[in-house]
């Protein structure tokens, strides 16, 4: 059997959950460890944690952040952001993430995600790509430094490379839709999924639950990603879960 | 016995094994991670982890030192508890590492998940317990529990199987020969399953 994974996923900065549109305009949504409880009782399936600071303070804080949730939180838990070497990655397992996911630091040295692969195994590396819909030509463009930098790379042809060097998931951003509440671009997600045999968490847009619904039956996604509509309780993960299985997702039952 | 059960959590150098530690702490077990033969042999229960790929599991029990400790443990016959690759070891050897050796309490070969299906299975997925009955690990977690995998080989089906998932095709998931068992899921990342998995290992420590 197949099932379908829903994720919430937090936006951390200075050790407080933040979420903003298109990753600008950022506010306050609470604490990370109280949060990520929270959708532990609800029945998230896997947490993730994306360190936005770029400073190293902020990765510090983080590693705090994930040792207290290990704590309490019995579900699998991914934590990315500011991920560059190995000792990164280490620091953040032995603190009690299960995957690290790394972006940036991957584009500028494909060699990072084998290294972690090869160290800790593949799955616990999981490659973030942040894509947007290139404005001439088809197809989708690598973006890095928290979406605001482009790269010239196809998300497809990246998210390959990834996988045939060790990558266990790609978790897969839409800048263009990431804030908006218009769902995931499922295009782009279909792409991915048929061209990498790893899981793809779809991440980016998700405004309804029939969002999550579609990125699972018509994008093809393992597992779908969203932010907002559970950290303002728009729904719970409860909520979301009876409506996905109602409309023909395979998913473990709070 | 007085007071919480120990739980040894063999620290060989493999992944992140703070997550059972605090998973069996929380169930009430006195869990540490250990990395000398005396703990093991001093304590109640043993859980052998393990994340990534057989072979350097098997190499990284083996360098440790605990390899020993880990087989005396096993003869001792006190509760012992193999998980994800941790399980895999408690086999002959594995197509994933051919030049490497497992632990061969039980017989066999870990072999790759069916084909037709992602590898790896990194998903929930339901216990189904072919004749029904409810093997020791599962009392109290009621029909079907969901518990969560990340895994590209399995060992074989054999008389040790005590509750099996559906990828591809049935695929081993837990085993238990009286206080031996193995999990190819991970309780300490099942929820509330898991968390109810674990305080029964616990009990058979006690």
């Amino acid at each position: 059997m197949r099932s379908i994974r829903l994720i919430p996923c937090l936006d951390v900065t200075d050790g407080r959950v933040v979420k903003g549109v298109r990753f600008v305009d950022l506010t306050d949504e609470g604490d990370p460890v109280e949060l990520a409880s929270r959708y532990d009782r609800e029945g998230a399936d896997e947490l993730t944690f994306l360190d936005i600071t770029a400073s190293s303070d902020g990765r510090e804080t983080m590693v705090s952040v994930v040792a207290r949730t290990a704590e309490q939180v019995f579900i699998p838990l991914t934590v990315g952001g500011g991920v560059r070497v190995t000792e990164d990655a280490r620091r953040l397992l032995r603190a009690g993430a299960d995957k690290v996911a790394v972006n940036t630091a991957a584009l500028e040295r494909p060699a990072l995600v084998r290294d972690i692969a090869d160290e800790f195994g593949c799955q616990c590396a999981v490659v973030a790509i942040d894509a947007r819909a290139r404005i001439e030509g088809a197809g989708w463009e690598v973006y890095t430094h928290g979406g605001r930098r482009p790269t010239g790379i196809d998300a497809v042809a990246w998210a390959t490379a990834c996988a045939a060097n060790g990558a266990g998931e790609i978790l897969l951003t839409s800048m263009d839709r990431d804030g908006t509440k218009d769902g995931f671009d499922l295009e782009l997600t279909r792409a991915v999924v048929d061209a990498v045999g790893i899981p793809v968490v779809a991440s980016g847009g998700v405004g309804t639950l029939q969002h999550l619904v579609d990125g699972a039956l018509v994008g093809g996604a393992d597992a779908v990603l969203a932010a907002s509509i559970f950290h303002r309780r728009q729904f719970t993960l409860g909520e979301a879960k009876s409506y996905m299985a109602s409309h023909g997702v395979t998913i473990r039952p709070v | 016995m007085t007071g919480s059960p120990r739980i040894a959590v063999l620290d060989y150098g493999i992944g992140n094994l703070r997550s059972a530690e605090k998973a069996l702490q929380h169930v009430g077990a006195a869990a540490r991670l250990v990395s000398d033969a005396a703990s093991v042999a001093a304590a109640d229960g043993v859980v052998l982890p393990g994340v990534g790929a057989f072979g350097a599991c098997a190499r990284a029990l083996r360098e440790s030192g605990l390899e020993p400790a880990a087989r005396a443990a096993l003869e001792s016959g006190v509760p012992f508890f193999g998980v994800c690759i941790g399980f895999q070891l408690l086999y002959e050897r594995s197509e994933e590492s051919p030049g490497e050796v497992g632990l061969g309490v039980f017989p066999g070969t870990v072999g790759p998940l069916p084909p037709g299906v992602k590898h790896p299975q990194m998903q929930w997925n339901q216990l189904v317990v072919p004749d029904g009955s409810v093997p020791a690990p599962l009392r109290g977690l009621g029909e079907n529990p969901w518990v969560y995998f990340v895994h590209s080989y399995v060992p074989p089906i054999g008389d040790e199987t005590v509750a099996v998932c559906d990828y591809g095709g049935p695929v081993a998931a837990l085993v238990a020969r009286g206080n031996l068992w193995g999990a190819q899921f991970h309780p300490e990342k099942s929820g509330r399953s898991g968390l109810g998995l674990l305080a029964n290992f616990v009990a058979l420590a006690a």
